[in-house]
């Protein structure tokens, strides 16, 4: 048998037993465990039994034997035969193994837990990076990381945080918080200029993954497309938006030609299922449309500066942030001409007036006034 | 599991209530206790506490016994009350917290108790 094959099968299937033991065996460190004892017995055993039916059951089966000896040992029996017994034999299994999967991406981005440590949880357990991977994305050592996730763990245990899918009338403020979760480890690849290139791209790639199982894991929830068409719409710039010497190039000023038509499309296509969805447009649906209308404005003056100037409209009454407004006084100066935008900027700045704020909005104007220049408005 | 909800809110505010202001506090208080955590079975204890004028904090310095007028510390919201509630859950717990009255103007501070085995 090929090695990449069962390094495959492994990849797509250690999250789901991940998931599935810590909900059998309650522990999350025990469930590690389990599951790493479980892939040594498969590496060892699948080049010459062949590879099982289905390798997740497999792995389920062999990992909570593990576990149950581990508690005869450590003599908590009731536990171990409470695990023997426990079976849902009944239900289809991809759905028990998805059921699961739902519950272990809902307690990692639990609000209880800080956003770092959401993260870091998220990567180690639902897309099983390694520590050494999760420790060199954000660019700390391996030791900060692994306290980081023991303490997660640990709050998790002792708070008694659910393992469970929140129920309907929650379920909307918590999806807000996973999306939030999903789009800062893609924003850790797209924006941050330290540290090491190729594991930043693999960090966008492995949010849009994420955020594709999780709109195969939810359906139909306008948010999670919105986010997923984002992420896509962002991503179909990466190789214009950085210029041979490695520094950011300007929208404006990139090549359209190197943009990804594959993601672009697909982006777009994912925000009109969105909008079919009838359910009043989040920030990630508005933030996506405007990434759409550049995505698809064939020159920069063909984009369409009205409709991005609407969206931030909406945008603003999710997110009314300096950066917001700042984008938005540039769509309006690109649409009305620059007097129109430096209004908008006046009227931010009255409102305001500390030291450091009255800096950035004579940053701001100069932003405004030179790319409404720019585009000979 | 059991929890502590700590009740935090800026006293001095508190204190400012009308008459009418003040009994329609309480009936809200009165309907989460007994109609809401009692009849769900989840209430353990729960009681508001006097004004932090009336509280004396102590320290022992070692033979030193220093009672000293006021709070443990200055802050903007003061403790004013608690419940301790029995949950299945972390969810459960805070789905209460969102219930108590002062969380729409204070906030309320979710803690597990420890669990002392005999």
């Amino acid at each position: 048998m090929a090695d990449d094959r069962l390094t495959a099968i492994v990849k797509t299937e250690t999250p789901r037993v991940r998931a599935r033991l810590i909900r059998e065996l309650r522990d999350f460190d025990l469930a590690e465990d389990s599951l790493q004892e479980a892939l040594l017995r498969a590496v060892k055993s699948w080049p010459v039994d062949g590879i099982p039916e289905s390798p997740a059951a497999w792995l389920t089966t062999v990992a909570k034997r593990c576990a149950i000896d581990v508690l005869r040992r450590e003599q908590v029996h009731h536990r171990a035969v409470g695990l023997l017994s426990a079976g849902e034999e009944d239900r289809d299994e991809l759905d028990v193994f998805n059921d699961d999967l739902m519950r272990l991406i809902f307690t990692c981005c639990h609000p209880s837990l800080n956003l770092e440590a959401q993260i870091a949880l998220t990567l180690r357990t639902v897309v099983d990076m390694s520590l050494a991977q999760v420790a060199r994305a954000f660019l700390v050592s391996e030791k900060t990381m692994e306290q980081r996730l023991v303490r997660a763990k640990r709050k998790i245990k002792q708070a008694g945080i659910p393992y469970t899918v929140p129920g309907s009338r929650d379920l909307p403020r918590r999806l807000q918080g996973v999306l939030t979760v999903f789009y800062l480890v893609f924003n850790e690849g797209y924006s941050a200029t330290a540290g090491d290139a190729l594991i930043r791209f693999e960090l966008c790639q492995i949010a849009i993954q994420m955020t594709r199982q999780l709109n195969r894991l939810v359906r139909g929830r306008a948010e999670a497309l919105g986010l997923l068409s984002l992420m896509l719409l962002q991503h179909s710039r990466s190789t214009a938006r950085v210029d041979a010497a490695g520094k950011l190039v300007l929208l404006e000023d990139q090549d359209r030609r190197l943009w990804d038509r594959g993601a672009i499309t697909e982006g777009t296509m994912l925000l009109e299922k969105a909008l079919l969805a009838r359910q009043p447009p989040g920030p990630f649906q508005l933030q996506g449309a405007i990434a759409a209308v550049h995505a698809n404005a064939a020159t920069p003056a063909a984009t369409d500066w009205q409709e991005i100037r609407a969206l931030y409209d909406g945008l603003l009454k999710f997110q009314d942030t300096p950066v917001v407004r700042l984008n938005r006084a540039v769509a309006i100066g690109m649409a009305d001409g620059a007097d129109a935008g430096l209004e908008v900027l006046e009227l931010m700045n009255a409102s305001r007036d500390d030291a450091s704020s009255s800096l950035s909005q004579r940053k701001s104007r100069v932003v405004v006034a030179q790319r409404s220049q720019r585009r000979g408005v | 599991m059991r929890y502590m909800l700590l009740i935090y809110e800026n006293e001095a505010l508190a204190s400012k209530r009308t008459e009418e202001e003040q009994g329609a506090n309480f009936q809200r208080y009165f309907a989460f206790t007994e109609k809401k955590v009692r009849e769900d079975g989840v209430f353990e204890a729960g009681d508001p506490l006097l004004g932090t004028e009336t509280a004396t904090t102590v320290r022992v310095n070692g033979a030193e016994v220093a009672n000293i007028d006021g709070p443990f510390a200055e802050t903007t919201e003061q403790l004013g009350g608690y419940y301790i509630l029995d949950c299945e859950t972390l969810d459960q717990a805070l789905g209460y917290a969102a219930e108590i009255p002062a969380a729409q103007h204070g906030s309320v501070e979710v803690r597990p108790i420890m669990q002392m085995d005999a």
